[in-house]
């Protein structure tokens, strides 16, 4: 049901820049006023959220600590795991961020009889995840050729990398064929894995749907259904000219892909998308465990009602005295 | 208590989640799943709202009148306050990464108790009420409205997570669920719906220094005891000081160690190492509990409980504290009570008086763990060590969940077990150090009506302890944490009968080679310290 | 805790490259591709026709070639029959350099704008023209 739903929507979205250009000539409104709200949505509402969160203060310092900690100089501390300073943390979130170092843990559990528990190392989530977030930079950086004039060097670098296998005309992206295999796999995985169903909702099918449509469109129009790639170039120039034009005869297909991607953009702050922005924040991974060290400020701290020595010696002094404890007051 | 537990019944577990939405699901009560209600008296010892007296089975649970306010603004101030709430609100992409991390999952099948879904129980009403997106797409969002069912819901499944946070090593983004339940716990206590076994000892704490109640002169009697037996067992006699002014040093352990079996013999640890130190160090009646239940309840109790250790030590004037073996009590210490009661300006740098170490990693909060105290003194030979004394143990550790999560402190007992036994034995890569499994009675499920969620929850940890014990004739479980040693003690029980539970200073206390002591022929058990000659000869 | 400097100096570093195609646009001529005929061969031709339509050219030129190079190289074939049945060589140098003997008026005009590198001139020799002009 759910997944059927966000099937619709994906499709849906397909359809009306479709229907738009092909019947009703609205070529302006989605090749200009769209893509421009999109951003606007995407670059606004993302700074929004940021400052969201950073407008709640981190009262205690909390780190998950995955390693030995910092403690007698002659134990070996674990720096990227149990980071004690700046440039531990920074090695701890650039393995988080670059390449998932947590989900890389990841195991899988099962029950056998006797009974007995066996975990066995399940890498094929991160693997995806990493292929397909890899790809999907990598796809955005050379779309930099349609965004710039000269084209810089490290742009053709890229490309050149990224076809090195120089099959087919045009030369097949790698990174093409591994985000849509990469999205395909964690669409599976939702359907195929029950506990990952169960969990799931309509904002967890629709971005991976959505993302797969983007890249499908991409690939037609890049393998099979040639769109006039000048006129998408002359159009995209023209966007951040701040000059916007529309030339004639782009392909509908090229609509379609630019309106899921605006969509995407528009949508991505209102999502579990944000994770991207998120994890920079996450006070379990970014923060050192120096915490007997280092003082931690909560800008909130407010005093509390507490049992003071005085009040508890008055309850029990007789007590205390009976059994030689000494005591302040007599 | 565990009799009526069936253990063939227990592993049958069925992982495959129900065709219903979670939505649609309903809590259902059932006896040895969730935890008797704190008692009117102790909410009220404690000023908390709503004291009445009440059950989970009830379908009245006497909510105050504006309930769904005091939720609901009780989440918004939360999410002002605390920026781990809002972001693990809103980050999650549901992976599922998380989902088989949890003991009580593993060892239930309940897909509620997937972290992932205990943090969506809470998540969705953030949804419903906090998120514009929420609230226009509703369900297809993830969002719901608040109902007393969803209380009832939270009470139920708040109440099944230990605070462990071993789901937080493996999400990619460090969402920490035991956060999210501390959060859901500061809610319910909004709203009066606490555990007993949680609210007693800390309103026996709040009032008397410790969870059990034990009063001043009482405390001194059980102290008494545990000497006796050092004595009779050791030949020496010691003779602490407890409230002294002046001392260097102030120890604070939790009160399980002097009061339950098997913590006394770890106290009986303490108490020999510090003798045979002759360290100038005094215990204290009024702190006189490292525990603190606090930490499940909220932030603030938290802190009116931790409030005592500061206090205490600028009163008697000492430099610096040392901790005793304690789980939660170090997740406190170690991450809460400096900023929460500090700066504690009036005490010193920690340094040890006896190898002249600057514990530099305790500078500010000047408080050093027992293992780092006692790892620094092996290191600096100063203490004579007999570990055949511990031959007839076969051991294995156990890393406790806060200490290894939220300290990191996994060599130095390590390293202290390796000086005073010969025979250790690692338990498997995944179910040790940051990748511990829990009891699973910590945060306050490790009372007896909650029997059945502590021995699933406890499973994978005891099938561990089974394989060590299987493959290298384990017989010795050692922790470092109170709570472990009461609900650990239960777990081998019922699961690996054989196996008994230790704390790291107990088997300091055998190995230590005290002046002036007998020849030792009985462990600090009173029991015999080789197996009985003939047994294994015939 | 707040760490609004860090938050702050890592939200424009993000707006900045988001916004980098933006500012590295500015200052910058966008100068639109324009292919030229104008060579000696083609201005002579009085039906000013290539090989295949002109739409088709622009949209499968590529793969054309690519067909060329398989057929010349695997098959032996080197007679291409075009759709309005006339013959030509399949040859890159001998055919289409004929005519397009500018290929950085041509070629180049579009290849540079939308950054197409095609690997043709690892085997190939350039026309004429451009050789002599010192490229
Ligand atoms: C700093 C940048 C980012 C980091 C560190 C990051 C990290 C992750 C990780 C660790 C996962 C979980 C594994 C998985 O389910 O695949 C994930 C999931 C996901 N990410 Fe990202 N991500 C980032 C940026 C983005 C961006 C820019 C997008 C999309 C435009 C995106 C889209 C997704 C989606 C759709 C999922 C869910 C996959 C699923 O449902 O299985 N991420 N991300
Ligand atoms: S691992 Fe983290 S992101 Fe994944 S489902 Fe669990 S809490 Fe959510
Ligand atoms: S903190 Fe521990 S008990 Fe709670 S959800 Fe996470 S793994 Fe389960």
């Amino acid at each position: 049901m759910k997944l059927l739903l966000a099937f619709v929507i994906v499709l849906v979205l397909s359809a009306v820049p479709y229907i738009g250009i092909k019947y009703a000539g609205m070529s302006y409104e989605f090749g200009v006023i769209v893509p421009y709200a999109a951003v606007a949505v995407f670059i606004l509402g993302f700074v929004y959220r940021i400052v969201k969160w950073a407008k709640s203060p981190v009262p205690f310092r909390i780190p998950t600590t995955c390693g030995q900690e910092k403690s007698l100089p002659w134990i070996k501390q674990n720096k990227l795991d149990n980071p004690s300073g700046t440039s531990g943390v920074v090695g701890r979130m650039a393995l988080e961020v670059l390449f998932f170092r947590s989900l890389f843990r990841n195991t899988k559990t099962e029950l056998k009889d006797g009974p007995k528990l066996a975990y066995g190392s399940s890498g094929w989530l991160w693997l995806a995840a990493i292929a397909f977030h890899w790809s999907f930079l990598i796809i955005l950086i050379r779309h930099f050729r349609l965004f710039s004039q000269p084209v810089p060097y490290l742009i053709n670098l890229l490309e050149n990398v990224d076809g090195f296998l120089q099959i087919g005309i045009p030369t097949l992206y790698i990174t093409d064929i591994l985000l849509l295999a990469a999205v395909l796999y964690l669409f599976i995985r939702r359907i195929a894995i029950p506990q990952v169903r169960y969990i799931s909702l309509v904002s967890d099918y629709f971005p991976l749907l959505l993302i797969f449509g983007i890249g499908l469109t991409g690939v037609l129009m890049r393998y099979f259904y040639r769109v006039n790639v000048i006129g998408v170039k002359e159009l995209v120039m023209g966007l951040i000219a701040l000059k916007p034009a529309v030339p004639a005869d782009i392909g509908s297909l090229f609509f379609i892909h630019l309106f899921l991607i605006s969509t995407l953009f528009a949508y991505f702050p209102f999502s579990k998308l944000m994770h991207m922005g998120g994890v920079f924040l996450s006070p379990t991974r970014n923060l050192a465990n120096n915490n007997r060290m280092v003082r931690h400020i909560n800008p909130w701290n407010y005093p509390v009602h507490v049992h003071t020595y005085a009040e508890y010696e008055d309850e029990f002094r007789d007590k205390m005295k009976s059994v030689g404890l000494p005591v302040e007051k007599e | 208590m565990t009799d009526e537990l069936k253990q063939d019944d227990l592993v049958k577990i069925n992982y495959k989640p129900p065709k219903k939405d979670w939505m649609d699901t309903p809590v259902n009560f059932r006896h040895g799943t969730y935890i008797y209600p704190a008692r009117a008296k102790n909410l009220k010892y404690l000023d908390l709202p709503n004291p009445r007296e009440w059950s989970p089975t009830d379908e009245d649970w006497k909510l105050p009148e504006n309930w769904k306010d005091i939720i609901l603004n009780g989440m918004k101030e939360r999410l002002d306050k605390y920026r781990s709430f809002k972001v693990f609100m809103d980050i999650c992409v549901r992976c599922g990464a998380c989902a088989d991390k949890c003991h009580f999952f593993i060892g239930g099948g309940d897909p509620k108790n997937m972290p992932v879904l205990r943090a969506e129980l809470i998540r969705s009403i953030y949804k419903g009420n906090f998120t514009a997106a929420g609230k226009i797409l509703g369900r297809l969002n993830g969002a719901r409205g608040l109902t007393k069912d969803v209380i009832k819901e939270w009470f139920y499944y708040f109440y099944q997570c230990t605070e462990c946070r071993r789901c937080s090593v493996f999400c990619p983004y460090g969402i920490d669920t035991a956060e999210i339940t501390m959060m859901g716990r500061e809610l319910l206590t909004l709203l009066g719906c606490n555990v007993n076994w949680v609210l007693e000892p800390a309103a026996n704490c709040y009032r008397t220094g410790n969870h059990l109640g034990i009063q001043p002169h009482a405390l001194k009697d059980m102290f008494e005891m545990l000497l006796d037996d050092i004595e009779d067992r050791t030949g020496v006699k010691i003779e602490p000081t407890f409230n002294r002014k002046g001392a260097e040093i102030l120890f604070v352990t939790p009160s399980a160690d002097y009061f339950a079996d098997p913590g006394i013999y770890t106290c009986m640890g303490y108490l020999m190492l510090f003798h045979e130190l002759g360290l100038d160090y005094t215990w204290s009646t009024y702190a006189s509990e490292g525990g603190n239940f606090g930490l499940f309840t909220s932030h603030e109790m938290i802190k009116r409980l931790n409030a005592k250790i500061y206090a205490e030590a600028k009163r008697l004037g000492v430099k610096w504290i040392i901790g005793g073996e304690c789980g939660h009590m170090w997740r406190v210490i170690h991450q809460y009570m400096d900023t929460m009661n500090g700066p504690a300006d009036f005490l010193e740098a920690p340094v040890s008086p006896i190898t002249g170490t600057k514990f530099e990693n305790a500078k500010s909060t000047k408080m050093v763990h027992i293992t780092e105290f006692t790892a620094d003194l092996i290191k600096n030979n100063k203490l004579k060590l007999d570990p055949s004394r511990n031959d007839k143990l076969r051991i294995t550790f156990h890393d406790s969940c806060n200490p290894a999560r939220a300290m990191g402190i996994l060599e130095e007992p390590r390293y202290i077990i390796k000086n005073v036994c010969n025979n250790f034995f690692e338990m498997p890569e995944n179910t040790a150090r940051e990748q511990t499994f829990c009891c699973g009675g910590g945060a306050g499920l490790g009372t007896d009506e909650m029997m059945e969620i502590r021995m699933r929850g406890g499973m994978p940890r005891a099938n561990a302890v089974q394989y060590v014990h299987d493959k290298h004739g384990v017989n010795r479980l050692t922790c470092m944490c109170a709570i472990d040693r009461a609900t650990l003690t239960t777990l081998m029980e019922y699961w690996v009968p054989d196996v008994k539970v230790t704390g790291v200073h107990e088997l300091v206390a055998n190995a230590l080679v005290m002046k002036g002591e007998k020849e030792r022929i009985v462990d600090i058990r009173g029991e015999p310290l080789k197996e009985k000659k003939g047994e294994d000869d015939v | 805790m707040y760490n609004s400097g860090k938050i702050i100096t890592g939200l424009i570093i993000f707006v900045g490259l988001v916004t980098l195609p933006f500012w590295y646009s500015i200052g910058k001529a966008n100068i639109k591709p324009d292919p030229s005929l104008n060579t000696p061969v083609i201005n002579q031709m009085k039906v000013k026709h290539c090989i295949e339509s002109k739409q088709f050219m622009i949209d499968n030129h590529m793969e054309l070639l690519n067909e060329w190079r398989n057929a010349v190289v695997r098959d032996n074939k080197t007679i291409y029959v075009s759709t309005t049945g006339q013959y030509f060589t399949m040859s890159l140098e001998d055919t289409c350099f004929h005519c397009h003997s500018n290929e950085k008026q041509f070629c180049n005009q579009c290849h540079s704008y939308v950054n197409i590198q095609p690997y043709c001139w690892e085997c190939h020799v350039k026309p004429a023209e451009e050789i002599a002009n010192g490229h």
